[in-house]
């Protein structure tokens, strides 16, 4: 091997084992230390000083209580229960509100689509922060959306909607729309239409050719489209914590909090790795998916 | 043929409305002459003169700038140089590891990236400030980079490299003047990426920075976390405009790029 090869791998390779796997080791390393009140605040610390004895006693003293302390404390499953559950509801609702776009961006006319594609994906551009924040002004008890229902008569006080767990929901279908929209679509547009009119020649009617045809057709970029909204939602934290209410618990915000406000280092990385065990699943399923599709296309 | 109907017509309006009404609105309600942000007063651009005269969301400003240039361009040399391994070097010692450190970084969690590289900098007991910042940025966006480039990559005729090769080209020579021509809209768009990601990102940049070192999503989050003000209107409304502008002169000009490649492409084989 020459050099410049071996510089070629050997630099990003490195760049990524520093700043990548040993913080992650570190995480996993800090979750089966023990609380300490020091600076860090856990112990043991790694002292390479006292050489193979003291690696021996380090190992030996690490244990998985922070985990045991999870477990206990019904704040955490709860926290990853309700996380899993809004994840999952609000990728749902993702899907409800994308596919109909996605649909009718792949039947516009061609010389549109390229247009539609951009304005889908301008959003995704422009910081997610201000696209939360936008409806915090929509969203609050004086907001838009309450002037405009009590101005229509619909209601006559306003709904409490900012700071519940509906926010929380129309924020995350609201930043994460474009990636749900995109995959779909994808599929969608290379959707061959002779199939359907071959399927309404044979009998069918447009609903039932859309039920038997285009679903299943889709069905790739739908399980992706869910993928890449489920797998970020999860650990969400900017939504649930601006959009949201104190009772809205979402383990990305409680692992921030165990972090910053209780200064828990042991316990926040405890979060994070079950977290992270939580995540590889989807994440396996994403990838088989995957998989599956660009063999297909070979 | 597929039909447009007057369903696909309401569900692509209805859902460009939601898209893009809360944006709309936010942009309106920053020329709004009252300090509620909710109750319309008359137009008034007062808002943007006192962002401008506010030093904190300014030097907030310039931070991130400065954090997004240098990390997304350490992040695209890097993610460029990790697409070509993925795509070109073929088996070496510690490959799946590689591969799985590239995709790794976009599945994870912010707040686990965050947490992680803040204990790494602790633990070699490097200060926190603007330099955390754009390391932890280029980790994350390098994988962005090399997830683009590595898929343009994967598209082009490898018989080029081997003939310029054959010419006499070195490595270098090669991927110099075959190579990085035809991957450059990819390393464009990647380094925009990076860029973009650097600009808006708040959670890695919470854990990484010090006191010294606010970046603007820092500042915003902070401020909005207390309620809605104008000002951040204003402020929104600036980024806003920047990005479409920003968005619309790099598709126009990638357009236009490809055109002219394939035009190229179309004279060279005739």
């Amino acid at each position: 091997m020459n050099l410049s090869r071996r510089l070629l791998i050997g630099i990003p390779y490195l760049w990524l084992l520093v700043l990548f796997l040993i913080p992650f080791l570190i995480v996993l390393k800090i979750s089966l230390s023990d609380y300490d009140i020091s600076i860090p605040p856990y112990s043991p610390k790694f002292d390479l000083s006292a050489g193979w004895e003291g690696i021996k006693d380090y190992l030996g003293s690490l244990d998985f209580e922070n985990y045991a302390f999870l477990a206990d404390d019904p704040l955490y499953y709860t926290a990853y229960l309700s996380s899993l559950k809004i994840a999952a509801i609000s990728t749902f609702l993702t899907l409800l509100v994308g596919f109909p776009i996605a649909y009718g961006m792949a039947s516009a006319p061609e010389e549109w689509r390229p247009s539609l594609m951009m304005l889908v994906i301008l959003p995704f551009w422009t910081s997610f922060l201000i696209r939360v924040y936008a409806w915090m002004g929509i969203l609050s008890n004086e907001g838009l959306l309450n002037q405009f229902l009590i101005w229509t008569g619909l209601i006559s006080d306003p709904l409490v909607i900012l700071n519940t767990i509906t926010a929380v929901y129309i924020g995350i279908v609201y930043t994460y729309l474009p990636f749900m929209i995109l995959p779909i679509y994808a599929t969608l547009e290379k959707l061959d239409g002779s199939l359907l009119e071959a399927a309404e020649d044979l009998g069918c009617t447009r609903i039932s050719a859309f039920w038997l045809v285009t679903l299943p057709l889709a069905k790739p970029g739908i399980i992706a489209g869910c993928f890449l909204v489920f797998i970020p939602a999860l650990g969400e934290f900017v939504i649930p914590s601006l959009l949201g209410g104190s009772d809205t618990l979402m383990i990305g915000k409680v692992l921030w909090e165990e972090f910053f406000s209780n200064r828990d280092w042991t316990v926040a990385s405890a979060v994070a790795i079950i977290l992270l065990l939580i995540l590889v699943v989807p994440i396996i399923l994403f990838q088989r998916n995957e998989q599956k599709q660009r063999e297909a296309a070979k | 043929m597929r039909r447009f109907t007057w369903f696909n017509t309401i569900s692509l309006t209805l859902g460009f409305a939601f898209l893009y009404i809360p944006i709309l609105i936010l942009v309106i309600y920053s020329f709004n002459a009252s300090k509620l942000v909710t109750v319309w007063a008359g137009f008034s651009t007062q808002w943007y003169g006192e962002l401008l005269r506010n030093e904190a969301f300014l030097d907030a400003a310039w931070v991130t700038l400065k954090v997004a240039v240098i990390s997304s361009t350490i992040a695209t040399v890097l993610g460029t140089m990790a697409a070509f391994v993925l795509v070109r070097s073929g088996r070496f010692f510690g490959r799946t590891l590689f591969s799985g450190m590239i995709y790794a970084p976009l599945v994870m969690p912010e707040v686990i990236t965050g947490l992680s590289l803040l204990l790494l900098f602790i633990a070699i007991g490097l200060e926190r400030g603007v330099f955390t910042i754009v390391l932890a940025h280029a980790t994350f966006s390098m994988c962005y980079v090399s997830v683009v480039v590595s898929s343009r990559m994967a598209s082009f005729d490898e018989s080029l490299e081997e003939a310029a090769y054959d010419l006499g080209c070195t490595g270098w020579d090669a991927f110099k003047s075959v190579t990085l021509p035809i991957i450059a809209p990819a390393v464009i768009s990647g380094w925009l990426l990076a860029f973009t990601l650097s600009l808006d990102d708040l959670v890695i940049a919470s854990f990484t920075s010090g006191p010294s070192s606010t970046t603007l999503p820092i500042k915003i989050y902070s401020s909005v976390r207390l309620g809605v003000s104008p000002e951040i209107n204003a402020l929104s409304t600036i980024i806003i405009g920047l990005v479409t502008v920003g968005v619309l002169v790099a598709s126009v000009t990638s357009k236009r790029a490809i055109a002219l490649q394939r035009q190229q492409e179309r004279n060279a084989g005739s």
